[in-house]
């Protein structure tokens, strides 16, 4: 009988607030250090949102195209998540992209300009909304057939374990995607050999408009780690403290027990499924979003960050229009790149290298 | 020099290349403590381990997408499927996750990695288990997809579908695993997209590969008894597809037959004859004829299953037509 994990619980303050034991310089200096996380976690989170703003934007003026969807809402949960990661852990998530491609520290360049089908976009415009990726982040990419990636992600764990590294990847997905088999192949897989795999579900509570209830048997969806004897949790997805202590939690499990870990992370999509789609109306009421909005991630963060003293209005002003004019710089570099030349249709297709062509290098080197 | 089975071949091929770099892996069902359903990985486990030569559940979506994963990461993945016609259910993986992983990457994220298992029909399987899948997956760009059908093909090739950096689809075959062939000791690596004469002749061309190319050399001995030369190419590889080899033979004999184990609708001979009829339109003394299963799906009971299978007798009646003898 597979013994229930300890849930992470949701986190309504930060970590590390017991300064009480500490002297007063060293209180000091925490609370200074804390400040200036709170600070880049706020960045982080404004960063996605201004951007996606941006996105929308360009998307009704035809400078975007095809399906684009957007995360404004969800910011906490890969800003909180990402935030706990080292820069050769990895990352694979579905085609809501956007918003963990920024919080890894994807450029705003790089994105707006692979959004507009750009030369210099992340995935040279080849990829598009769905598809970004990035290779100096061990950014593995947007996926765009729900719950195909997942299998992928613990075959990343497979290698990370096989190599002995410590390194740990992390998975993001709807809730929809657990009712797939791809997700039940890959937990049982990731749970049977013991690997360093967060999966991460982001419970915005609609896989396109059919709500969770209407498409799985159980409402907490967490527990399905249970038929793999996996470590899981439920965690506020709108306290970005509640999601950075959970992960955490996973963190350490993956790289020091080598051991999954299935967090069901609860937030909500603030927009349409995807452009196309109306933001409340047909299988959600207006009212209902409502509700949801009052706990908007950025402004839950930005309370607490006035509240605990550690930014001011003209702070938040300063830092709102410095994103909004990278934003800006964002679209203008877009506008502004290439297409990608005709000759680029047919690369990329096969390499025409081999290991030996590799070991050769190498040697040469 | 050495004759050994299609499957030690195969066996040699995987040790050699898992000696060789130790970033290749076999993963599939039954492969390691079972030592393969086909016992193509026979003694690998207890030479590499279990880390190199992994067991896995019945999941053929799931360990289909691990080796992408691990693929994705560097290591260099031998993923076998117990048949193709199990991949049915990785296909996403094979379709929309390797074959697609670089092109919509911008080039980033490569793919050195080999699906592998048997292809097509064996003996009174039945429906669900008598498939041959190349024409699928030739279809789809990304893929390079291999079809040897003797010994020295399958080690060479399968060696060379472990080296190359992009997602290969190795098809071989249950009734090829016990065929015999003469296998070079030293080390040989067979180019992949690369066709083979495996028979001269003037008067046809018999265009085929994989398990057929052993019906194919049946019909040219026969044939060679009435007088009738043969010249029998063999593809190897389906996709890239050799079309400058299929040129030269047709171009030599004017007349060709294309034959294949799977189906007739969108196969790998239709793709053959567009390839003729562009390459070779003033060559052809006759339209060109096709071989395949009949349309539907393989019956069970024997005597149903021969006349659902291409065989020698087709064949040759279509060798004879395209040579106006009947």
């Amino acid at each position: 009988m597979a013994k229930r994990k300890p849930q992470p619980k949701p986190a309504t303050k930060p970590a590390g607030k017991s300064v009480s034991s500490k002297s007063a310089p060293a209180a000091a200096q925490a609370a200074s250090a804390e400040a200036e996380l709170n600070r880049e976690l706020l960045y982080s989170m404004l960063l996605q949102r201004r951007f996606e703003e941006r996105t929308a934007e360009a998307y009704a003026v035809g400078k975007i195209g095809g399906f684009c969807h957007l995360y404004i809402g969800q910011e906490a949960v890969s800003t909180g998540s990402i935030s706990l990661l080292r820069p050769d852990d990895y990352i694979i998530t579905t085609y809501r992209d956007h918003g963990q491609a920024l919080a890894r520290g994807m450029t705003p360049r790089a994105l707006m300009a692979e959004l507009f089908g750009r030369a210099d976009g992340c995935s040279a415009g080849k990829g598009g909304s769905m598809h970004l990726f990035d290779r100096n982040l061990n950014f593995l990419g947007g996926h765009g057939i729900v719950g195909g990636h997942i299998p992928i992600a613990t075959g990343v764990g497979f290698a990370i374990k096989y190599r002995g590294g410590d390194q740990v990847i992390v998975c993001f997905m709807g809730e929809a995607a657990v009712n797939g088999g791809a997700f039940h192949e890959a937990l049982n897989m990731a749970a049977l050999w013991k690997l360093p795999v967060i999966f991460v579900i982001e419970n915005n509570r609609y896989g396109m408009g059919t709500a969770v209830e209407r498409a799985s048997a159980i409402n907490d969806i967490y527990e399905r780690a249970g038929s793999y004897d996996m470590a899981r949790g439920v965690v506020d997805g709108q306290d970005v403290f509640a999601v950075r202590a959970a992960m955490a939690e996973a963190v350490e499990r993956a790289r020091v027990e080598q051991a999954p870990t299935l967090l069901e992370i609860r937030t909500y999509r603030f927009m349409g499924h995807s452009m196309s789609d109306a933001v409340s109306g047909t299988y959600r009421s207006k009212a209902e979003l409502d509700e949801h909005m009052k706990r908007d991630p950025i402004v839950l963060l930005r309370t607490h960050m006035e509240e605990a003293g550690e930014i001011d209005e003209a702070a938040l002003t300063r830092m709102d229009e410095e994103i909004k004019a990278i934003c800006q710089d964002s679209w203008d570099f877009a506008d502004q790149s290439p297409e990608p030349p005709l000759e680029a249709l047919y690369e990329d297709v096969l390499v025409d290298t081999t290991s030996d062509a590799v070991a050769e290098a190498e040697a040469a080197a | 020099m050495p004759v050994i089975t299609y499957r030690e071949a195969l066996n040699q091929a995987l040790r050699e290349e898992m000696q060789r770099d130790d970033r290749v892996f076999l993963m599939g069902e039954e492969v390691a403590v079972y030592q393969g359903a086909y016992k193509v990985s026979k003694g690998l486990m207890q030479e590499f381990g279990e880390m190199r030569v992994v067991d896995t559940p019945i999941t053929e979506l799931g360990f289909a997408g691990v080796g992408v994963g691990a693929a994705m990461v560097g290591l260099r993945p031998v993923i076998e499927f117990m048949t193709w016609n199990f991949a049915l259910l990785a296909l996403d993986q094979v379709v929309n996750s390797a074959a697609k992983m670089l092109y919509m990457s911008g080039g980033q994220y490569k793919m050195p990695m080999v699906f592998r298992g048997p292809n097509g029909a064996a003996l009174q399987l039945a429906a669900q288990h008598s498939q041959a899948w190349e024409s699928w997956l030739a279809h789809i760009p990304g893929l390079k997809v291999v079809t040897p059908g003797t010994p020295y093909d399958a080690k060479g090739l399968l060696k060379a579908a472990i080296r190359d950096d992009n997602p290969v689809c190795f098809l071989e075959g249950e009734m090829l695993y016990n065929t015999k062939g003469e296998v070079p000791e030293e080390e040989y690596v067979i180019p992949i997209g690369k066709a083979e004469v495996k028979r001269e002749g003037d008067h046809v061309s018999l265009i085929t590969h994989g398990k057929m190319i052993l019906v194919a050399l049946q019909v040219a001995d026969q044939l060679a008894k009435e007088g009738i030369r043969v010249e029998v190419l063999d593809l190897r590889t389906v996709r890239p597809m050799d079309v400058e080899a299929i040129t030269a033979t047709v171009r030599k004999t004017n007349r060709a037959v294309v034959l294949e184990e799977g189906w007739e609708v969108a196969g790998i001979g239709a793709q053959v004859v567009d390839y003729i009829q562009r390459e070779c339109f003033d060559h052809l003394d006759a339209p060109v004829l096709r071989v395949h299963q009949e349309d539907v799906p393989m019956p069970y009971a024997k005597s149903l299953e021969r006349a659902a299978k291409p065989d020698a007798g087709k064949t040759i009646a279509a060798v004879k037509k395209v040579m106006y003898l009947e």
